[in-house]
């Protein structure tokens, strides 16, 4: 690519940041790291205080309290214009008055760059805009605003870039394809990328570190497969992907493994993948993860039953077949079965048995509230 | 039977209200050409003579010129102060913020009798004589008031978050506001330019309180009226008409030649 890659990413630290409205708290004691050259994904439900955490990094907003430092600098004092930070604002906030080119040039302008209009027509291409440099943001369409935005911040090369729903007006094609040009910027650049977005398929393919942020917090951080795999709370299990949770008392544990008495069944998880071993605890599973039996399986150390019930829905998405067991007494379970032609009996109104791995299993810290789905 | 009141009536009335809009302006600018004498009220034929030797008669002109001064520095003072005042009023708290709002709609709300009154009394408190200055004065504070709320309209309709950008962009705050903000309020502070200036030029209450012996042309006119408007003052009248449509014309040629231009890309 012709554009003047800079002197790559910085790390970025945030220490007990807080922000209070008036009224308010939207952030709360939030501590993170993103080291140099990483791509952060923050992951959050609407309203949890992401743009907030961005504007604060971006000096858009002050701190009530708590650091913030890029490259090992404290940049509280520093002014927005100051940072090495760049930001691709959630509604794009494309100078009206100016061209598209000029726009993107913006930036390189201020710093005095040379080959401002070279550096911008080329930032335009990869966003598949070139052709529409000569016209005025108010003639484009919402992605493709949304596309000149990303080509203004990403042709600074800033030490931080912060993306606030990048993507969110782009249909799936140029989503993904926006995607890969993205990760690959990234990475070939080795900018560090604060990537907030809604969609938990997008923070699991591009981020090398995912956060789930609720109410101002960070509920839990670490690589995007393990977080799946291991949720410790209740709001990942539900927010990253679907889950099945089960709460009881703790019935029996040893040193390999805790199990629950679930309204008269005894469900099991390895006590190390286990948040809480006593008292009433949660224990969950992955729908993949979960298979169904038209006669009972046998009941071993290593797997979890429950059933009969019903099949009360079935939806086909492609790939894998989801389920819905409506168990007497226990509730609905989802199962998802990998659509490879070998399914047992699958009509609606069928009856089953559920069964799962024992090492499969994940315990929470806390017990599901009913509203994580919300 | 189908009687149509949109039909007939509507036009009708608009008829009606343009003649009698554009009637006093067609009497000034056909008289501007009389061949006059003494008085300018009965025609005596057509001539050039007005046009060509508008400053034979000196005091129009004088006036003509005192009132362009006085409408152009008021114009630039206010619309300076004007702009920055309406900017702090949306974008920043301060104290007495709202205090300020309701003092500046009190020049809009007082009778011009009052308020030239009231600020020749100030003039004679301060000591200062009458003349160019006191009436720029008078016009400067007047015309302020026009000039903030058409201005303020502009600055509500202005995203903060195009200013954020510009900050995250690189820019310091005095880069922002000459890059972003004021071309952006632009249209807004022109607008509420050409207004101070209209009210100014064609004021003739607070000046008349306020200006001592300068004459400024509404006042020429209105002196002169008693005796017979030269025909030089329907000359003056005319062109600043000709100019004041000329402009109009001008900006939305411009804008729908832009617009068309925009629509072939
Ligand atoms: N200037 C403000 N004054 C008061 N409250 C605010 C202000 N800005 C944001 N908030 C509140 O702070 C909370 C966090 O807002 P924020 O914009 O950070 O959410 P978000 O996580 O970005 O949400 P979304 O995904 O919908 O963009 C919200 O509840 C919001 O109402
Ligand atoms: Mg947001």
């Amino acid at each position: 690519m012709s554009i003047d890659f800079g002197a790559g990413g910085k790390d970025l630290e945030l220490v007990g940041l807080r922000k209070e409205f008036p009224g308010f708290v939207a952030v709360e004691n939030l501590d993170l790291k993103v080291p140099a050259g990483q791509f952060f994904a923050l992951l959050g439900p609407s309203g949890c205080g992401k743009t907030t955490t961005l504007r604060m990094i971006a000096g858009l907003e002050n701190p009530t309290s708590g650091k913030i430092l890029i490259g090992g600098k404290d940049v509280i004092d520093l002014k927005p214009h100051e940072r090495p930070v760049n930001t691709v604002f959630q509604n794009y906030a494309l100078f009206p008055h100016m061209s598209v080119i000029e726009n993107v040039a913006f930036g390189l302008r201020q710093r005095k760059v040379d080959d401002p209009m070279v550096k911008a027509q080329a930032a335009l291409d990869m966003v598949e805009l070139g052709h529409m440099a000569e016209r005025r943001p108010a003639q484009l369409s919402g992605g493709q605003q949304q596309r000149v935005a990303l080509a203004r911040a990403l042709v600074n090369r800033p030490a931080l870039l912060l993306l606030d729903e990048p993507l969110g007006a782009l249909d799936l094609k140029l989503r993904r394809q926006m995607q890969i040009e993205l990760k690959y910027i990234q990475m070939e650049v080795g900018l560090t990328f604060l990537h907030v977005t809604h969609d938990q398929e997008e923070a699991m393919d591009m981020a090398d570190i995912v956060a789930v942020m609720n109410k101002g917090q960070i509920e839990q951080m670490g690589a995007p497969e393990k977080l799946y795999d291991r949720p410790k709370t209740a709001f990942v299990a539900k927010f990253l992907g679907q889950s099945n949770i089960f709460v009881g008392e703790v019935s029996e544990t040893n040193s390999e493994a805790v199990s629950i008495n679930f309204k008269g069944n005894k469900i099991t998880a390895p006590v190390a993948r286990s948040e809480k071993t006593t008292g009433k605890i949660a224990i969950g599973v992955r729908p993949e993860k979960t298979q169904f039996h038209a006669t009972k399986p046998e009941a071993t150390s290593t797997n979890n039953v429950l059933g009969p019930g019903e099949i009360t829905d079935i939806r086909f998405t492609g790939v894998s077949n989801q389920y819905l067991i409506d168990i007497p007494e226990i509730g609905e379970i989802i199962v998802f079965a990998q659509n490879v032609g070998k399914s047992p009996v699958v009509e609606l109104g069928a009856q089953v048995w559920v069964s799962w791995q024992v090492e499969h299993s994940f315990g929470l810290a806390d017990l599901p509230t009913g509203k994580e789905d919300a | 039977m189908k009687f149509s009141l949109g039909k007939y009536l509507l036009p009708t009335y608009v008829f009606l209200t343009f003649l009698f809009l554009g009637i006093p302006i067609a009497y000034t600018f056909v008289f501007s050409f009389n061949d006059s004498i003494k008085s300018n009220i009965i025609w005596r034929g057509f001539t050039f003579d007005n046009w060509l030797n508008v400053c034979n008669q000196q005091d129009v002109c004088d006036a003509f010129a005192n009132s362009l001064i006085i409408a152009v520095s008021a114009t630039l003072i206010a619309t300076v102060l004007g702009t920055m005042i309406a900017i702090a009023l949306v974008r920043y708290k301060f104290k007495f913020r709202s205090a300020t709002n309701l003092l500046l709609f009190l020049p809009l709300a007082t009778p011009e009798v009052v308020m030239g009154a009231g600020l020749a009394a100030q003039f004679l408190d301060f000591g200062w004589p009458k003349g160019m200055l006191t009436v720029i004065i008078a016009h400067t504070m007047f015309t302020l008031s026009f000039v903030v709320v058409t201005v303020k309209a502009r600055v509500a309709t202005l995203d903060p978050a195009l200013e954020e950008a510009g900050r995250d962009l690189y820019a310091n705050p005095a880069q922002v506001f000459m890059k972003i903000t004021f071309p952006l309020l632009l249209p807004g502070i022109l607008a509420a330019a050409m207004l101070a200036f209209a009210l100014s030029f064609d004021d003739f209450i607070i000046t008349q309180f306020n200006s001592g012996s300068i004459d400024t042309f509404p006042k020429f006119v209105y002196t002169a009226a008693a005796r017979g408007i030269p025909p030089e003052a329907n000359v003056i009248g005319s062109m600043v008409f000709i100019v004041a449509i000329a402009i109009v014309v001008t900006v939305q040629v411009r804008s729908s030649i832009k617009q068309r231009k925009l629509a072939k890309k």
